[in-house]
């Protein structure tokens, strides 16, 4: 049964409409403007909280872009095994003599042993690296010359943008074949098209048959940089070509005295079968290396690991941030409860007003709380605002990486337009719940 | 205009059948009103005295929709609005009762014709509608050069003006005033006073409080009340 229409009740219910929903929210705008520094300091809360929002995940997020980064240059399923020169050994060769060879590193024994007796790994990338001038005809670069074997770009994920890698034919031929870093074109070959030309490296020519993509610089696992070059220059050269070439002493020439190591090999790469056992095998290889090596003369990178530091890093900065922008979001929304608690005070008579002339309880819940999501949503604007820009400022001058992922500012602004409805709805109701006749009569 | 025309009722617009209303103030329990019947037909100008603390004030609540009785009845046009919920209370008002207070009691942050259009928006009314008969009443009480002007660039009669604009523009029952003139200097009030007259010759229903004579005798009935009961009721032939 349909209750009838009470006669008073001529016209509909207001239902949601764009004109009113447009006059509520202009009407919250006029009110907080006429109190615009009141309604600034208010929102100052949000905006921090908002923009520490934004910046955490962008420096979460650059974070985490940059240990992928670094996995993918290393290759996420690989371990990493350098010669290191052993810390004993350097003293005496700082004491100048002459005639001592430097006997130290990986030595292909140990590639020997690994691929018989750890299993999962699958392959084994070696190489030795060394630093040589790079010539075309007067054009100069100092380089480092990697000498490695033809699956080093499948292995390392370094593609190759021009020509091609050295093939397994060239290495057994040990051919005098190069592979340009992206890096060396445009120093040696101004006016490009290196493929087929020859470079001169220290003494002997090598013909050019491929250019390599250009890689980031990566501070934390560049060999070079740990060895303080700052040079990032590679040519490749296959490993049996090198090792006709320059045997296995390298001579370094320093001022007054000739330094002499004997390194067979500078890098190990392990592939390892399955991205979970990594960890089980970087165990194995450390414990095997340490068994057959006296002084501790190598190093081991495990990328995943790499990946789990700065995840680590990641969930820090997640924490740091996130309870500082929570604390700023809690402060800035009790800011705007106690600035709607004192607007509800001091516009009582307007609410009166309001009542006796027709509006409801929920009217003026709504009209209230339109004006904190107003508040609140403009705080969020404004932090969304600094938020994007603030991390600029942290990857120039900290130097850490950073994206602002597309979706963020979108997440800081819904949070602070529920931080306004959550702060809002208790002075809101407290503003409905006066009674009209009290509330007309107050002063 | 047709607008604001009442039309001929013989009908009551206003009956109050016994109403009592009692209020605790701590300990102590007041009687405002002891039992009040009074009948307010169609296009009467009712003015309501009494001394201060006599109920005048409850009594305009309780007529103005925005206090509920305590005992008794009240119907206005032919419901009884006695015991309504609050909501229903609300729309009351806001469908068949003009305010017009003492002190104007405008919105400050909104113009003239905004503050002019604030019943009808509480009744969903749409937009173009609103503004069209928020101008129209501007346009009644003299303010038609005015509507974007907010309050306190306007006199007191000026406001007071805005105010009646406002109490017509839903096209009310009654239009309740309190003290209408209180607030205003001699010359200011008599023009208010007039608006009052021009609404009552246009068959509008107005209930006035007042505790002054030359106020009331402007109207063509006078109720006075005192504690709580009706003291008298004269009615005189309009001059």
């Amino acid at each position: 049964m349909e209750t009838p229409r009470k006669p008073w009740q001529s016209k509909p219910a207001p239902g949601f409409h764009f004109g009113r929903a447009r006059r509520i929210v202009r009407l919250g705008i006029k009110t907080l403007w006429l109190h615009r520094l009141r309604s600034l300091l208010t929102v100052l809360g949000i905006v921090f909280g908002v923009c520490s929002v934004i910046a955490m995940l962008a420096i979460g997020e650059g974070a985490s872009h940059e240990a992928q980064e670094q996995i993918k240059n290393l290759g996420s399923q690989n371990i990493i095994l350098r010669s290191v020169k052993p810390p004993e050994q350097q003293k005496v060769s700082d004491q100048g003599s002459q005639s001592y060879v430097l006997n130290y590193g990986l030595t292909y024994a140990d590639v020997k042993r690994i691929r018989a007796t750890i299993t999962g790994v699958q392959l084994i990338l070696p190489s030795r690296i060394m630093r040589e001038f790079v010539w075309n005809i007067d054009r100069r670069l100092d380089c480092e010359i990697v000498a490695t074997v033809p699956w080093y770009p499948t292995l390392r994920n370094h593609q190759v943008i021009a020509g091609r890698f050295f093939t397994d034919q060239e290495m057994e031929a040990k051919t005098s074949v190069c592979v340009l870093g992206a890096e060396l074109v445009p120093v040696l070959f101004p006016l490009g098209a290196p493929l087929g030309k020859h470079v001169r490296v220290g003494s002997s020519y090598y013909q050019v048959v491929g250019v390599m993509a250009p890689r980031a610089k990566n501070p934390e696992t560049d060999a070079n940089a740990q060895r303080n070059q700052t040079v990032a220059n590679t040519l490749f050269i296959p490993l049996e070509t090198a090792k006709t070439r320059y045997g296995e002493i390298l001579r370094k020439i320093r001022s007054g005295s000739i330094e002499q190591e004997r390194v067979e090999l500078h890098e190990l790469t392990v592939e390892v079968g399955s991205a979970d056992r990594v960890m089980a095998t970087a165990d194995a290889v450390k414990a095997l290396l340490e068994r057959h090596h006296k002084k501790k003369d190598y190093e081991i990178v495990v990328p995943l690991e790499l990946l789990r530091r700065a995840e680590r890093t990641k969930q820090i900065f997640n924490i740091v941030l996130g309870s500082i922008a929570a604390i700023s979001l809690l402060v800035g929304g009790i800011g705007i409860m106690n600035i709607m608690l004192a607007s509800v005070t001091e516009r009582t008579r307007e609410i009166g007003i309001r009542r006796a002339l027709g509006a409801k309880r929920e009217d003026i819940i709504t009209q209230f709380l339109v004006e904190a999501v107003i508040l609140s949503a403009a705080g969020g604007i404004l932090g969304v605002l600094l938020g994007v820009v603030i991390p600029h400022f942290v990857s120039h001058f900290a130097g850490m990486k950073t994206i602002v992922t597309f979706w963020s500012p979108f997440l800081a602004f819904t949070i602070s337009g529920a931080v306004g409805v959550i702060f809002g709805i208790y002075p809101a109701f407290r503003a409905a719940a006066m009674d009209p006749v009290e509330a007309l009569r107050h002063e | 205009m047709t607008s604001i025309e009442q039309p001929e009722r013989a009908e009551p617009i206003v009956r109050l059948e016994a109403v009592e209303k009692t209020y605790r103030m701590g300990p102590v329990t007041v009687n405002a009103l002891r039992g009040i019947s009074l009948r307010i037909d169609a296009g009467e100008y009712v003015s309501i005295m009494g001394p201060s603390g006599c109920g005048k004030s409850t009594l305009l609540n309780v007529l103005g929709c925005l206090d509920r009785p305590s005992a008794g009845k009240y119907f206005l046009g032919e419901d009884d609005v006695s015991q309504l919920e609050d909501r229903d209370l609300s729309t009351m008002r806001g469908a068949r009762l003009g305010f017009i207070f003492q002190s104007y009691n405008l919105i400050q942050q909104l113009t003239v014709v905004e503050n002019i259009e604030v019943p009808l928006f509480y009744q969903g009314c749409g937009e173009d509608e609103m503004r069209e008969r928020a101008i129209e009443l501007a346009k009644l009480v003299g303010l038609g050069e005015r509507i974007q002007h907010k309050p306190f660039e306007l006199s007191g009669g000026q406001q007071q003006r805005v105010a009646i604009a406002r109490a017509l523009v839903n096209d009310p029952l009654v239009v309740l005033a309190d003290e209408p003139t209180g607030n205003l200097d001699s010359v200011s009030g008599v023009e208010i006073l007039r608006v009052f007259d021009d609404l009552h010759s246009r068959g509008k229903t107005v209930i006035l409080v007042t505790h002054d004579e030359s106020v009331a005798r402007r109207a063509n009935r006078a109720v006075r009340l005192r504690d709580g009961l009706v003291d008298s009721d004269v009615r005189w032939p309009r001059n």
